[in-house]
């Protein structure tokens, strides 16, 4: 590839492309932010089950990573994120939020704490021109990484029994903290992170540690019938779990072309992170306003009857008033029913007298379900093992 | 630590008259001024041993009629020589009064300058106004739709034309309506006075028009520019107003997201419910307030509110008077619309103009003691300079130099010229905190006019961080010496 043949390969390889492609048997490929990433390799149910009872692994690579150092790290990202992250302290981890001027939401992430002044964002979209457009004024380096760290995410139960055979003592390890480990001369870092509301450890390295690593997960990994999964099976473990995806649950403030599309962290459920008493952030004083206003959109967990997936339907309220949309919706083989996450105007908030209109697709033919929901807890599925420390032994 | 009611930052005319008017209305107002004087851009400078200019600007439009009376500035000391005639200087020379001129365009150039002199009285009250928000509630619907009517009023044939014409460059104008090119350079140098701009960029016209909303006449002030600063200053202290000099502000204080006071950059601070930074609006925030207290994305667009400065000023301290039709007149060097657009060009790319277009008066004539005794002070400003000059400041400065009094060889004799300074817009910038040395503190262009100057979230000289006010010639109706700016923000501030 050079300047002028880019093109030709729209798609970026991970750098484990070499194992991810001959694991993947179904060749089922998707895009994720530039990058080709596998959406299923073999047996979308048998995935999921690795998550939920065995140990599973996927290529992380693509996640959008921004590197934030300088003395005034903590100060600015106090600044760009709702919530404290002067307080978050180092080797540790936290979800956030950042917002637009007008208090809508931007992107999520998780944001790593490696040193006092070192900080790593993980995102889902580019937001390069913002974050740097937000540096001015401030002693600190904003720098995409996204190319310069290869990491793998492995969830499931077995996880950290995994990891121990792999020569790691995770035992320790609560989480949302991080801790380094020694690779073949190297060094790799095991944060207790994830997308799947289980056990899980995120595993971050260089792109040349990449093939050794996953070389030596597998080979230590296999008497818990350790297996790579695609997006598909994660996504439904992420539903399970109750998590939004930028861009599938909400559209990014500033990718949203209708006035009305953006969100706050009030209507995403995500006001618990506001710091208020940090100082300024951006968007705060248009939060402050919305805390005193009302939002006008709620986001809500639903308990769907039947087993049909009610994805991208419309809720009703009292059959008749449109009241809002599904945004993911699945049956959950974890807790055997069906669930749904949903943006509802805020007055539905509650969930009484609330509908969802159901494309059924029956042999060809659609046929329509108008099918009472109710508001529920998210997670869905929350097992204790995702916060019990030390992890149980398989 | 003294508190007050409202701390006013800068002296210039629109500070001194947001000051007075809050005084007036019983406010306790302190009013800090970086200099060892007040005025801004109208002040003085001896600029060679006995030798005064204008320090910026040498003429006014008039002062805005509001802070005329309201401060009672004719009471304090404010009187205007009479209203100076413009010559356009040239192998022919031509007078000009308002629409009156002579030659084979003087019934064109009356009835187009009666034409534009009807749409700038249409828009003047808008100038007077809080801008509009694109919202339905908090505007001042009664009045603007008032002035709306005005401009329908024109009748069915003049608001066609006033449609018509707004929004087109002052070339096209000049090229329908007139033959002479004395009158067509004149207009079209008129038009781009102070702005980047040439003839034939896209809205010209419009700045013709404001210039035009804010008086028909050039006038100056009995004792010079500096004396409407002094007028204000002693008028602002009539009213209450406590006028500290050689005060400079480093920063706005902000507790509990809220604009407190200041700190001085002797390191003193001052409390009040109200600070109102009438300097330019992009130093306020990115210096005076910083990014700690505002969004990112509000704190990046105030570092690039467009400010590029073409005006240089040029002061010559003479020996014997220039060789001119009327020693009274404002002169001009425009010889035509290509002149103009010639002069323009090469600023675009950082270069100087061969030929420069220039307007200059001579301060000594109406005053004594401008100038020693049978010599004179000229003051002019030649457009248009590069703000950011490819050869470096001194290089272009040197060639701006000799290319402006190239332009005045038939005008000022080279061995009467005892001493030349020129101001670049670089210049400008240090001495004035004129931002890309522009004089409106911003751009004046219809993409940074009226609910979008100098930004859209502080069109209405509040600002997202509360108790912090704008009222500079970076806010609405931008600058000139008239005070509106100011004025507008004080009516704001009380009404809320």
């Amino acid at each position: 590839m050079n300047d002028l043949s880019h093109f030709e390969t729209p798609l970026r390889q991970t750098p484990f492309h070499a194992r991810t492609s001959a694991a993947n048997k179904l060749n089922r490929w998707g895009p994720w932010a530039g990058y080709m990433t596998a959406l299923c390799f073999g047996d979308e149910a048998m995935e999921h089950t690795a998550i939920r009872n065995g140990a599973s692994v996927y290529d992380l690579c693509p996640m959008v990573k921004y590197r934030v150092t300088g003395p005034e790290a903590a100060a600015y990202l106090d600044r760009l994120t709702i919530r404290n992250a002067g307080k978050l302290p180092v080797g540790s981890v936290h979800y956030t939020v950042w917002c637009d001027d007008e208090g809508k939401v931007l992107d999520d992430g998780t944001l790593f704490r490696h040193g006092a002044e070192d900080y790593l964002i993980c995102c889902q979209e580019r937001h390069f021109p913002w974050l740097k457009a937000s540096c001015a004024g401030y002693d600190v380096q904003v720098r995409e990484v996204t190319e310069e760290l290869a990491a793998l995410s492995l969830q499931g139960p077995c996880s950290a029994s995994v990891l121990d055979a792999a020569g790691f003592d995770i035992w320790g390890l609560k989480p949302f903290r991080m801790q380094r480990f020694g690779f073949q001369g190297g060094e790799i870092t095991v944060s207790r992170t994830g997308f799947t509301g289980d056990l899980g450890y995120e595993l971050w390295m260089t792109p040349e540690q990449a093939l050794p690593f996953w070389d030596h997960l597998f080979a230590a990994g296999a008497p818990w019938g350790i297996r790579p999964i695609g997006t598909d099976a994660l996504n439904l473990a992420r539903i399970e779990a109750g998590f939004i995806i930028t861009n599938m649950d909400f559209i990014p403030a500033d990718q949203a072309l209708r006035e009305d599309r953006a969100r706050s962290p009030f209507e995403l459920g995500l006001d618990w992170m506001i710091d208020w008493d940090k100082g300024h952030f951006t968007g705060r004083r248009a939060l402050i306003a919305e805390r005193e206003k009302g939002s006008n959109w709620a986001l809500v967990g639903l308990d769907v009857p039947g087993n049909v997936s009610a994805e991208g339907s419309i809720l009703y309220h009292g059959k008749k008033r449109e009241a809002g949309f599904i945004t993911a919706a699945a049956w959950s083989p974890s807790v055997k029913r069906s669930v749904a996450i949903a943006q509802v105007e805020a007055r539905y908030r509650k969930g009484d007298d609330l509908w969802v209109e159901i494309y059924a697709l029956r042999e060809l033919q659609y046929v329509k379900l108008m099918l009472p929901v109710t508001v529920v807890e998210r997670p869905f599925f929350n097992p204790a093992r995702k916060r019990q420390t030390p992890p149980a032994r398989f | 630590m003294p508190s007050f009611d409202a701390i006013v930052i800068g002296g210039g005319p629109n500070g001194l008259a947001c000051a007075a008017r809050l005084a007036m209305k019983g406010a306790r107002v302190t009013l800090l001024e970086a200099g060892p004087a007040c005025g801004g851009g109208a002040g003085v400078r001896e600029f060679a041993p006995g030798f005064f200019a204008p320090a910026l600007a040498h003429t006014t439009r008039g002062i805005d009629a509001r802070v005329m009376a309201g401060m009672g500035l004719e009471r304090h000391g404010l009187r205007f020589h009479p209203a100076l005639p413009t010559v356009v200087l040239g192998a022919d020379p031509l007078t000009v009064q308002r629409g009156k001129t002579a030659g084979p365009d003087a019934a064109a150039y009356a009835a187009l300058m009666a034409k534009l002199g009807e749409f700038a009285r249409v828009l003047a009250p808008f100038r007077g106004l809080t801008p509009p928000r694109l919202t339905s509630s908090g505007n001042e619907w009664g009045k603007l739709a008032r002035f709306g009517l005005g401009i329908r009023a024109l009748g069915k044939q003049d608001f066609r034309e006033f449609l018509r014409m707004i929004l087109i460059n002052v070339a096209d104008v000049a090229e329908d309506e007139l033959s002479d090119d004395r009158l067509k350079g004149l207009l079209a140098f008129d038009a781009t006075l102070g702005a980047w701009l040439g003839p034939r960029s896209p809205n010209s016209l419009i700045l013709l028009l404001n210039h035009l909303a804010c008086g028909l006449d050039n006038l100056l002030p009995v004792g010079g520019m500096a004396a409407a600063a002094t007028a204000m200053v002693r008028a602002a202290e009539a009213a209450g107003v406590t006028v500290r000099f050689d005060a400079p502000v480093a920063q706005v204080l902000v507790t509990g997201d809220r604009a407190v006071g200041v700190q001085l950059a002797s390191g003193e601070v001052l409390t009040a419910d109200k600070v109102i930074s009438a300097i330019n609006p992009r130093i306020t925030f990115q210096k005076l307030v910083g990014p700690r207290h505002l969004d990112a994305g509000f704190f990046a667009r105030t570092a690039h509110i467009r400010s590029r400065g073409a005006a240089a000023k040029l002061h010559l301290a003479l020996k014997t008077a220039p060789d001119v039709p009327d020693i009274r007149a404002r002169m001009v060097v425009a010889p035509s619309v290509r002149a103009v657009e010639d002069a323009f060009n090469p600023v675009k790319y950082g270069e100087v103009p061969k030929a420069p277009v220039l307007e200059f008066v001579l301060p000594s004539v109406h005053d004594a003691g401008m100038a020693p005794e049978g010599c004179h002070s000229l003051s002019a400003i030649v457009q248009f300079a590069p703000h950011q000059p490819k050869a470096g400041l001194e290089a272009a400065r040197a060639e701006m130099l000799q290319n402006t009094l190239s332009v005045l060889d038939n005008t000022v004799k080279r061995e009467s010229i005892l001493h030349a300074e020129l101001l670049m817009p670089q210049d400008i910038e240090a001495r004035f905190g004129m931002i890309g040395g522009n004089w409106h503190h911003g751009e004046l262009a219809v993409e940074q006019m009226l609910f979008l100057r100098p930004l859209q979230e502080t069109a209405q000289y509040g600002t997202p961080l509360p108790g912090l006010y704008l009222a500079g010639a970076g806010s609405h109706p931008g600058g000139g010496i008239n005070g509106s700016a100011g004025w507008n923000a004080a009516e704001k501030v009380l009404h809320e």
